[in-house]
């Protein structure tokens, strides 16, 4: 579903953008606003990320935004309940990310169940490989929903057919190797990179970690499909405050 | 990623689609280095010529006097260089590191031992060195943390989330995930993915196949029970797996019990009830965890064993109920090392001195012919900030009071502030 709605959306420009949140930080009240601003600035789908106490994967900006939301009271009853507002607010799409524990001990199928019920469309769960995946991946194919896995610098040709068998919607590239929001060199080499990641795979690919800026931003133009940004969304918020978000992104957009 | 590493429902591998490749290379080298006779061989030298093994088993006859019951052996783990069984390990990943070609290396460390270790190891063999740790921990154990800098490596103070192991693990990962053409992450203990916690037993299976033979030869048959602390869960592995085949050996993990049970109170996953199985870290095992799965605050007045996991391994043989689980609390801990003390003049560490408590309440109800052997894992030398708080030793206070006064002279004199 998200693969057709991204190729519908390439009809009309060549490069889409992605961005996203953690809810509840700094309070659910603000990830509703940050939401807002984000659509309304043009964005095309969001990832909302299900705070979790040990998110390995992620750098010190989202880092410490999973660690205060959740010192702020975050709850997955409070996830759920704002995903759901978000989702009947925008019509754009919107993926859950976080990690695996949260659906373990929500219970996989429950969990995919209720993504379905308030109309997310897909995640990416970050420590989560295909090989221990089984019942997430039949639950999402189950409920329509699309498991979106990342193809890495360091994967091999034959690891990315694997995984783009597992992946629906669109893959995930990350840029470089290391955690979310460290700063990435965008030159020849992303280029190469790129092109042997549409070799692995049909589906759209988007780009992250360490976009930051418009010429960043301008450089993916024709390389993927969508561009990722994370990390520095919440560092303006933190420097500038919510309002200055919608700005942001519309210069990236420009 | 062909083997993934379960013990039943246990363990698996649970990583970063990055580093799946650095894990594809480290399962080949390790199973390499398994299957290689001569690799064994290297390390059991290395271990005999640069720590102290085999260490010895000794008879604690005093202790044995003392409760009437059980005759009281010890393991010396703590006659390691470094003091502690931390150094198994990590002198078996050092030589894994030199075989794969990596020149630098990283770990976690909780109470400070497995950081010294590495930092030791990094030392003799040449390697760039980067400990990650707590910074709630790097503030009660100075003491180590001093010795890693001076043998050149840098110390890094974790301060998220609870600044203790769990997060020092979850930065070392993210130091790995940007490193890892050149880096090797030395893991402290039997837990994380595959294959650290059976790798890191492997290495610790030294301890109990010397102490079986020595048993064997010296009392000419096997204890009845095997005692030992369980943080992670390595020295635990390390010494069980050499009586894991023979039935009639009953195997006694002993967690944390801190303050003693309810959650933020204690480190105990298995012996009490508040943990449940989860996925965390890379692995699934039971965590300290509330009903949404974020982990919670652990209580241990030991460093070492202040960590909401438990090894996989021994998470399944508490399902198959092959080892039995108790939990001891600081009160019993601090009592049962100042027995050991002064009974026998050896120096548990505070994590040892889980197995020494939890031996002590059974001993005095097993008969003269009954044997039992407790894992000393290290010795407390590095705890003596802890221990001297723990029995409030007056003494000790007035000797910080006077070095403290010492360096602030000293300070004023420079003019620093």
């Amino acid at each position: 579903m998200l693969e057709q709605y991204i190729k519908n959306r390439l009809q009309q420009k060549d490069l889409l953008l992605m961005t996203h949140i953690v809810l509840g930080y700094p309070s659910y009240d603000d990830s509703m606003r940050l939401v807002e601003a984000m659509v309304e600035a043009g964005v095309d789908l969001m990832e909302l990320q299900i705070p979790f106490s040990e998110p390995m994967a992620d750098g010190p900006v989202i880092l410490k935004a999973n660690a205060e939301a959740l010192k702020a009271g975050a709850s997955m009853e409070k996830s759920l309940e704002m995903a759901e507002k978000i989702t009947a607010a925008f019509d754009i799409p919107f993926l859950f990310m976080t990690y695996y524990n949260i659906l373990y001990k929500y219970g996989v199928e429950d969990f995919v169940a209720k993504m379905q019920d308030i109309n997310i469309k897909g995640a990416i769960i970050p420590d989560l490989p295909p090989e221990e995946a089984s019942d997430y991946l039949q639950a999402m194919q189950k409920h329509g929903l699309d498991p979106v896995h990342i193809f890495t610098p360091n994967s091999p040709m034959e690891r990315k057919q694997y995984l783009n068998e597992h992946t629906s919607g669109f893959m995930y590239t990350v840029a470089r190797k290391g955690v979310t929001g460290k700063d990435t060199q965008f030159g020849d080499e992303l280029g190469t990179y790129l092109a042997e990641c549409r070799q692995a795979t049909d589906l759209p690919l988007a780009l992250g970690f360490g976009v930051k800026s418009k010429a960043d931003y301008e450089f993916i133009r024709g390389k993927a499909d969508v561009a990722i940004i994370g990390s520095e969304a919440i560092r303006v918020m933190e420097n500038d405050g919510v309002e200055a978000v919608g700005p942001f992104i519309k210069s990236i957009l420009a | 990623m062909k083997n993934r590493g379960y013990f039943n429902k246990f363990g698996g591998a649970f990583i970063p689609e990055i580093l799946v490749p650095t894990f594809d290379q480290l399962e080949q080298a390790y199973l390499e280095a398994k299957a290689d006779p001569a690799f064994w061989q290297e390390y059991v030298d290395l271990m005999s010529t640069y720590s102290c093994r085999a260490t010895p088993i000794t008879y604690a006859e005093n202790l044995t006097k003392h409760f009437g019951g059980a005759q009281i052996y010890i393991k010396r783990e703590d006659l390691n260089h470094t003091g502690a069984h931390k150094a198994n390990n990590v002198m078996g990943q050092g030589l894994l590191t030199k075989r794969m070609g990596k020149k630098r290396v990283i770990a976690e460390t909780g109470a400070g031992q497995h950081g010294v270790a590495t930092a030791t190891m990094a030392a003799k063999f040449g390697f760039d060195c980067t400990i990650y740790m707590g910074a709630v921990d790097v503030a009660r154990q100075r003491p180590n943390v001093f010795w890693m800098e001076q043998m050149g490596a840098t110390v890094i103070p974790v301060e998220d989330g609870s600044a203790t192991l769990k997060d020092a693990i979850n930065e070392a990962f993210r130091d790995w995930v940007t490193n890892m053409d050149d880096t090797h992450y030395v893991l402290g203990t039997a837990c994380g993915p595959y294959p650290f916690p059976e790798m890191v037993s492997w290495f610790q299976s030294i301890i109990g196949n010397e102490a079986r033979a020595q048993m064997l030869e010296r009392k000419g048959r096997l204890p009845d029970r095997v005692y030992a602390c369980v943080g992670g869960g390595s020295n635990a592995m390390g010494v069980f797996s050499g009586f894991m085949d023979d039935k009639e050996v009953e195997l006694i993990g002993v967690e944390a019990g801190g303050r003693g049970k309810g959650i933020g109170e204690h480190a105990a996953r298995l012996a009490y009830d508040d943990a449940s199985v989860g996925v965390a870290q890379g692995y699934k095992t039971y965590f300290l965890q509330d009903d949404d799965g974020q982990m919670m605050e652990t209580h241990s007045v030991s460093a070492g064993l202040d960590y909401v996991g438990v090894s996989p391994i021994l998470a399944d043989l508490h399902e198959s109920k092959r080892v039995r689980f108790e939990a001891a609390t600081d009160d019993d801990v601090v009592a049962a090392m100042q027995l050991a003390v002064k009974k026998e003049g050896l120096i548990p560490a505070l994590e040892s001195s889980h197995a020494f408590a939890q031996a002590f309440k059974e001993a005095p109800n097993m008969s003269s012919d009954e044997i039992i052997l407790i894992n000393q894992s290290g010795r407390a030398d590095k705890d003596i900030f802890t221990v001297a708080d723990a029995i409030d030793d007056p003494k000790w206070r007035d000797f910080i009071i006077n070095k403290a006064d010492e360096y602030r002279a000293r300070a004023d004199q420079k003019g620093e502030k």
